[in-house]
């Protein structure tokens, strides 16, 4: 892929936001920064902002998803945005329309920005490759390559609870190997200056190069989350269990399933993070899950205002670009 | 050509806050409020706010509002980067608010941060108090109270340097004015 970044804009600024990979730690605390500002909105009487009134944003999701649809779409329209969404893969392609042809038909309906959602890795760089100059592109997931608002939403979690990233040793727990979140994490934790950062999960599951990652990587769960101040579950894909990587759920929360006893390994005040939809009793157990040290439902309203963060930042640098 | 001046010293500004304050004081005797609350504007206001704040002795928690999601200049300018949080401790309903900020110039300002204000609730009444009003209105805003008028070149910018002590003075960028202090 071309190392030219097309994320930023020529001063600098966010034109596009695709993947960590590239963003300096300013850009990334710029973003944390910005959401922190937003947070407060949900608790006023109009918990709406002025700030992108005008704009339409298209939601395209070619791979279904509901909380991540749903979160942007209450992230746009509290940014007054109006928002069209759009689930490809029951619409126009089923008919045979190219990708780029139904960029072109939503170009002519005006909109300003695109949050893409595609199960190939690249789709959202494609977009932005392709689209009209004053269009920005946001990436929602794209196949096993990054999902960057979903990592920036775990920054902003991490950065309430434990404040600075150095001196933290944080935990991603699960299938690495197909996890686009993890990837995503891993580059912005490293990027904010995270002490430590771990991985652990069964071998079939981590990917081969782990360690030239910038990561630790450990087989044994209890071993890997010794004296770390955050776990982050990651999904288990039941799909995955088809392809003969895992032997059993069963066997799966046995060797790698988070329990209240397990985690007395990890410090005292460590949080336990997951970016959902969680399945209970394979990757989690649901004493922890609900427990007093999760903060997975938080993650969900920081996400709001993450993305109200990275759509208001990219939506003015274009429309600077453009000026 | 990057020169800035200093414009009023500390202790003068010391006295024009000290004066604001006295206004405000005659103007809410005069019409009957006895319970207002103070909604400083980032980042000058603020600061200014918090001196009125505990020269008026107010018991509601001081306000501060940052208007950048509110600006009209989003669209041409862009994100500010250094957007801060909105803090209303306090409901807004039926309140009478004393807002305030350091310069009043074009008076967007002042727009963007009634429009904020209003998103919290439906204030009974608000009064503009400045330190220093400046030639360059662009839309129908002015203050209640004021601390000092001066004459500014268009081309000039005053400002308020702070938190402490504060400080004014004039040049062409308020950023490098800022910056002077730290």
């Amino acid at each position: 892929m071309s190392k030219q970044n097309i994320q930023l804009g020529p001063d600098g600024r966010l034109r596009h936001f695709l993947t960590i990979d590239g963003l300096s730690r300013e850009i990334l605390t710029d973003i944390l920064d910005t959401a922190e500002s937003f947070t407060g909105i949900s608790e006023r009487t109009v918990k709406k902002v002025p700030l992108l009134r005008g704009k339409v944003i298209c939601n395209l999701f070619f791979e279904t998803s509901t909380r991540t649809r749903t979160t942007f779409e209450v992230a746009a329209k509290r940014l007054s945005a109006d928002v069209l969404n759009l689930n490809i893969s029951t619409s126009s392609t089923a008919k045979g329309e190219t990708l780029l042809d139904t960029l072109r038909n939503l170009e002519a309906m005006h909109v300003d920005m695109f949050v893409v959602r595609h199960a190939d890795s690249g789709a959202a760089h494609f977009i932005a490759r392709h689209a009209a100059p004053h269009v920005s592109v946001i990436n929602a997931g794209d196949g096993h390559h990054a999902h960057p608002t979903q990592a920036m939403l775990d920054m902003f979690t991490i950065r309430r609870h434990k404040g600075d990233f150095a001196g933290l040793r944080v935990a991603i727990v699960g299938d690495i190997l197909h996890s686009r979140v993890a990837r995503s994490q891993i580059l912005a934790l490293n990027t904010l200056g995270t002490s430590e950062v771990r991985l652990i999960g069964p071998r079939t599951l981590l990917p081969a190069d782990a360690r030239s990652l910038g990561v630790h990587v450990y087989y044994d769960l209890d071993e890997g989350i010794r004296d770390v101040d955050v776990v982050i579950m990651l999904r288990l894909q039941k799909e995955r269990m088809h392809g003969a990587l895992l032997p059993s759920e069963h066997e799966y929360f046995q060797l790698f399933g988070l329990t209240e006893s397990r985690l007395q390994h990890a410090k005292q005040d460590a949080i336990v993070m997951h970016p959902g939809p969680i399945n209970r009793g394979v990757e989690i157990d649901s004493q922890v899950a609900d427990g007093p040290r999760s903060v997975i439902l938080q993650q969900v309203s920081f996400g709001i205002a993450i993305r109200m963060a990275v759509m208001s930042m990219a939506m003015g640098s274009q429309t600077q670009a453009a000026k | 050509m990057n020169e800035i001046k200093l414009y009023q010293t500390a202790a003068a500004v010391d006295k024009l806050i000290e004066q604001v304050a006295a206004a405000l004081r005659s103007r809410l005797a005069a019409v009957g409020i006895d319970d207002p609350v103070i909604i400083g504007i980032h980042t000058g206001g603020a600061w200014l706010a918090e001196r009125l704040h505990h020269a008026l002795g107010i018991d509601a928690p001081l306000g501060t509002l940052d208007i950048s999601f509110y600006r009209d200049d989003y669209t041409r300018i862009g994100m500010n980067p250094q957007v801060r949080p909105s803090r209303i401790p306090f409901s807004i309903d039926n309140r009478h608010i004393i807002l305030v900020d350091d310069v009043l110039q074009t008076g967007r300002t002042i727009r963007a941060a009634m429009n904020e204000i209003f998103d919290y609730g439906r204030p009974a009444s608000i009064i503009l108090a400045t330190l220093v009003e400046r030639g360059g209105r662009e839309l129908p805003i002015e203050p209640d109270v004021v601390g000092i008028r001066p004459v500014i070149e268009p081309g000039e910018q005053i400002t308020l340097t702070g938190p402490s002590p504060l400080e004014l003075v004039v040049g062409q960028s308020k950023t490098a004015a800022r910056k002077r202090q730290k």
